[in-house]
């Protein structure tokens, strides 16, 4: 599959209280390819939305990029960009959506103004053109009766309503890459099944490559090709989504899914993992999951990279040497 | 508790908050030690030759016209100024969140009397209400002095509580307190009043620059703290006739004024900015 | 059967008939606008040692039966029964002495601890409050409740923003559990925590429910979570209990259509047993305008939805192994995959 983005080695760091810098993002690396998701898994803190912000150049000050990290669009090198150029591709090739859609939406504008506005940033059209553009791109992401919710505000609709609105600002300017932070988690179960469902369709027919990120294991499952599951500020598992569940191989992934209640399948009691999430002040020394992994042993003292464990299956541990294959 | 003491220590990290606090307690400090040390302000020790002397050794400030040192005048009109302005601001802090908290908790009718008591008060433009009492009651002793510019200054602040409290009542550990049984007065003191005192610290500290204006346009009016008490008020009061010929006389009581207000605004600013960070 | 009071107490501990909560907008110029219809008529019971969950999604009412029941709001009508008292018609002293048998988990870990307040303190608030020890003592038994929950007793001193979510939701149960309860309203315990942790909290309360003989109204919005927690399971929607039963029988075959439709939707974390999602068509109605007859009718999706659906409201009745509120409850279509291996 054609590759549209490649993140190599992305680090970001942060000043703390000592003017010390601490690195939240620590060597991430993926890729996306044309119409596939990646997903990328993680709990609080581990980084994964500072990654998302690290692709539009949106981490906010006193964050920064490091060197030595790369991000190239297709054959741009999207940080060394400035200005104009940086503008351009914020939205218009890689786009994104948010998780809480009442404080992104503009509560003074109605919904057709914002996403008008969204057309005409990106392309030069008259007013009525980007009008016309909002309502079909209304009705692309299923919002019932899209000619009058366009002169609706964002108070007015509900969470799923807002969400589309989201999504159909963000798709206004064409994007090939659609990223999408916990686009479901603030909505109720039976509408995250909509919003998800408007995802993928999107991404069938228009091709574009979705890094969704997320903490909920039942939509990767469902939704994602690819996973990354993040663990203090690095990835320390990655494989095709079928692969991933079926042997999952990280001590750390293995213990998200023994802690995750079932809907189906045999009631047990949950093994929850240990400890608590270090901060990203205070990554501990070699494998970071190793005060609270069950299966350290001494070369856990080294901070291991990321080795294989099968076909396209890669973890970060270094008991991947004694796996078979 | 450490809640407050972070508060503090962020705003003396701020550089305009470390310098207002600084100059502040420079302030109180020259207030309570220096009299002693210092010549009587009152006396009039050399009315032949020690009369409108520019400053100069032995006299920091110059004399005025009465041969009063002008420097033992402004330090013992600090005594005064801050005696009156902090003493009115705690009485008018008091009264603020007592009456914030209530209106705030109880809700109901009682806000809405409350408030439109406060409401009402706020009206009448605080000034013309002290101008009209002290005019009609000739030499007001302080005490009563403090105790008008106190009832007259909570009505501000007891709106700003007020608000507050109505944001915390929504908070999970004021329903978890409900629950388990916490009378009212519980929840008054022990939650919402502590999560409420950053709020009255800023508006303390901002009272008391606010206060000490008050106070020195009261005394210069003729109104509020009288001769010969020392008052940074009176003080240019009496200046007046010598303003041209010796104008120290004047400049430095109304320097301290300025120098003191701008402290307390600026330490009640930096104050300020650090509930807000903590908030956020 | 209603119970006696203290000395025979009934295997009902409490008992709620048509509770109804609706709330008028604030203000003397609002009284043109129509009531949030937040609770309308919802019945069931709570057996000791047991855990009901309440499920449903945003705007269901499930919130406000919680509140309600604890008397934190008042009701509009119904009734109450805890222990064989009669909650509502209690006064305030009464009330409060009520109170040590009827406590309540938040949902928000970062808004239920007073910041301003050592956890020890917020452990030991209900404990002052009701005299039930003093000095030394106070501290030895906040003490063994932090411990119990499983935190080191030497956090006592500390303040809330030094522990993370999970803690804090831990530090909540341990000042609920100070009055020594009988009963514990968990208004979505976990919902604002992360994966890992939330499987330790929800250890932590099945452990307690097991070693105090505890009784749970678990409120929650995520059905996998109630599977692992809940023995009956009442299901919300609009103000109402549309359907209600023991757990497994209801997630393994739902007669009400909205019942199917949120097993359907919840995220299966397994690629291999994906199912086809029923996905609700429309918007929520609003709770202060509900639809006439069937609440759920306009979005329904059962084959033999009608006319009927529309004007007459169906009432809760057994159908097989659960009680649904549905005409057309016998020929539900079943979802895809059965619940239990």
């Amino acid at each position: 599959m054609s590759a549209v983005l490649e993140v190599e080695n992305l680090r970001i760091s942060f000043p703390d209280q000592e003017r010390h810098r601490f690195y939240p993002v620590d060597g991430v690396s993926f890729t996306l390819e044309r119409g596939r998701t990646l997903a990328l898994v993680g709990e609080s803190g581990c980084g994964k939305s500072l990654t998302s912000l690290a692709l539009l150049r949106l981490v906010p000050a006193p964050g920064r990029i490091e060197a030595g990290s790369s991000i190239r669009l297709q054959d741009t090198d999207v940080l060394s960009l400035e200005g104009e150029a940086l503008r351009h591709i914020r939205g218009r090739r890689i786009g994104m959506i948010f998780q809480d859609p009442m404080t992104s939406l503009n509560p003074v504008f109605t919904v057709g103004d914002q996403i008008s506005e969204g057309v005409r940033a990106h392309f030069d059209v008259s007013r009525s053109e980007a009008r016309e553009r909002a309502l079909r791109l209304l009705q692309e992401v299923g919002m019932p009766d899209p000619g009058s919710r366009l002169k609706t505000y964002p108070h007015q609709l509900s969470g799923g309503m807002r969400q589309r609105v989201m999504i159909a600002i963000a798709l206004s300017a064409e994007p090939e890459i659609l990223v999408a932070d916990e686009p479901t988690t603030a909505l109720d179960v039976t509408v995250q099944a909509q919003i998800l469902e408007v995802l993928d369709h999107l991404r069938a027919t228009r091709g574009m490559a979705v890094l969704l990120i997320t903490h909920d294991l039942g939509i990767v499952a469902g939704r994602a090709d690819r996973v990354a599951v993040m663990y203090a500020g690095q990835i320390v598992e990655e494989a095709p989504t079928a692969q991933l569940f079926a042997r999952p191989s990280h001590p750390y992934t293995q213990g998200l899914f023994a802690s995750v209640p079932r809907i189906s399948g045999p009631v047990s009691r949950l093994i929850p993992i240990g400890g608590s999430v270090p901060p990203p002040t205070a990554w501990p020394e070699g494998c970071r999951f190793r005060p609270r992994c069950p299966k350290a042993f001494e070369k856990s003292e080294l901070p291991p990279p990321l080795l294989p464990v099968g076909a396209d299956h890669r973890m970060r541990c270094w008991l991947a040497e004694d796996a078979p294959g | 508790m450490t809640a407050v003491v972070d508060t503090l220590r962020r705003a003396w990290q701020n550089p305009r908050g470390r310098a207002g606090a600084l100059v502040l307690a420079g302030v109180a400090l020259a207030a309570l030690l220096g009299p002693p040390l210092l010549p009587d302000p009152v006396a009039q020790p050399d009315l032949l030759h020690g009369v409108n002397l520019p400053p100069g050794l032995g006299h920091p400030f110059g004399t005025d016209q009465l041969s009063r040192d002008v420097f033992a005048r402004v330090v013992s009109g600090a005594r005064v100024s801050l005696a009156v302005s902090v003493l009115a601001m705690a009485l008018s802090i008091t009264l603020g969140a007592a009456i914030g908290l209530i209106a705030g908790y109880w809700g109901g009718t009682t806000d809405i009397v409350l408030m439109r008591l406060v409401d009402g008060a706020l009206a009448v433009p605080r000034l013309f209400l002290l101008l009209l009492v002290l005019a009609a009651w000739e030499r007001v002793p302080i005490g009563v002095l403090i105790v008008l510019i106190g009832t007259t200054g909570w009505f501000a602040t007891s709106r700003l509580v007020r608000g507050e409290v109505l944001r915390l009542r929504e908070e999970s550990y004021i329903r978890a307190a409900e629950a388990l049984g916490a009378p009212r007065r519980r929840i008054i003191f022990r939650h919402l009043l502590p999560n409420t005192l950053g709020l009255l610290l800023v508006a303390a500290t901002l009272g008391v620059g606010e206060v000490i204006l008050l106070e020195a346009g009261l005394s210069f009016l003729g109104l509020g703290i009288h001769p010969p008490t020392p008052s940074w008020g009176g003080m240019i009061l009496e200046a007046k006739e010598v303003l041209v010929t010796a104008p120290w006389v004047g400049v430095f009581p109304g320097l301290a004024i300025v120098i003191t207000v701008l402290s307390a605004d600026l330490l009640g600013d930096a104050l300020r900015d650090s509930i807000d960070m903590w908030r956020a | 059967m209603s119970g006696s009071g203290a000395s025979a107490p009934p295997n009902r501990m409490l008992e709620v008939r048509d509770l109804v909560k609706h709330y008028h907008a604030a203000g003397l110029f609002s009284a043109s606008a129509p009531p949030v219809r937040a609770v309308e008529g919802v019945s069931f019971d709570v057996r000791r040692s047991e855990t009901l969950a309440l499920v449903g999604e945003s705007g269901c009412g499930k919130s406000s039966v919680g509140r309600t029941i604890l008397r934190l709001q008042e009701p509009t009508s119904g009734s109450a029964t805890f222990e064989g008292i009669d909650v509502f018609s209690l006064d305030r002293l009464a009330l409060r002495k009520l109170r040590r048998r009827m406590q309540i988990v938040f949902q928000d870990p970062y808004s239920s601890l007073n910041p301003r307040m050592s956890i020890g303190s917020a452990v030991a608030e209900g404990i002052e409050i009701h005299k039930l020890a003093r000095g030394a003592e106070v501290r030895s038994r906040v003490a063994s409740l932090l411990e119990e929950v499983g935190l080191d007793p030497g956090y006592a001193r500390r303040y809330p923003h030094e522990f993370s979510g999970g803690q804090r939701q831990r530090i909540g149960i341990a000042r609920a559990l100070a009055v020594e309860p009988s009963f514990i309203v968990c208004d979505e315990p976990v919902s604002a925590l992360d994966v890992s942790v939330q499987a330790q909290v929800l250890n932590l309360l099945a452990d307690l429910q097991r070693e105090r003989g505890l009784s749970y109204l678990f409120i929650a919005h995520d059905l996998a979570v109630v599977r692992q927690i809940a023995h009956r399971v009442a299901v919300m929607y609009l103000g109402r209990i549309v359907e209600e039963g023991a757990t497994e029988a209801l997630l393994a075959r739902p007669r009400h259509p909205y019942t199917v439709a949120l097993l359907s939707a919840v995220p299966e974390p397994d690629p291999s047993r994906q199912r086809s999602r029923i996905v609700l068509s429309g918007d929520l109605p609003s709770p202060s305008h509900p639809p006439a007859g069937c609440p759920f009718h306009t979005r329904c999706f059962h084959p033999m939805r009608n006319d009927r659906c529309r004007t007459e409201r169906p009432v809760l009745r057994p159908v097989e192994a659960t009680t649904a509120a549905c005409h057309y409850a016998e020929s539900t279509p079943a979802p895809e995959t059965l619940a239990s291996a």
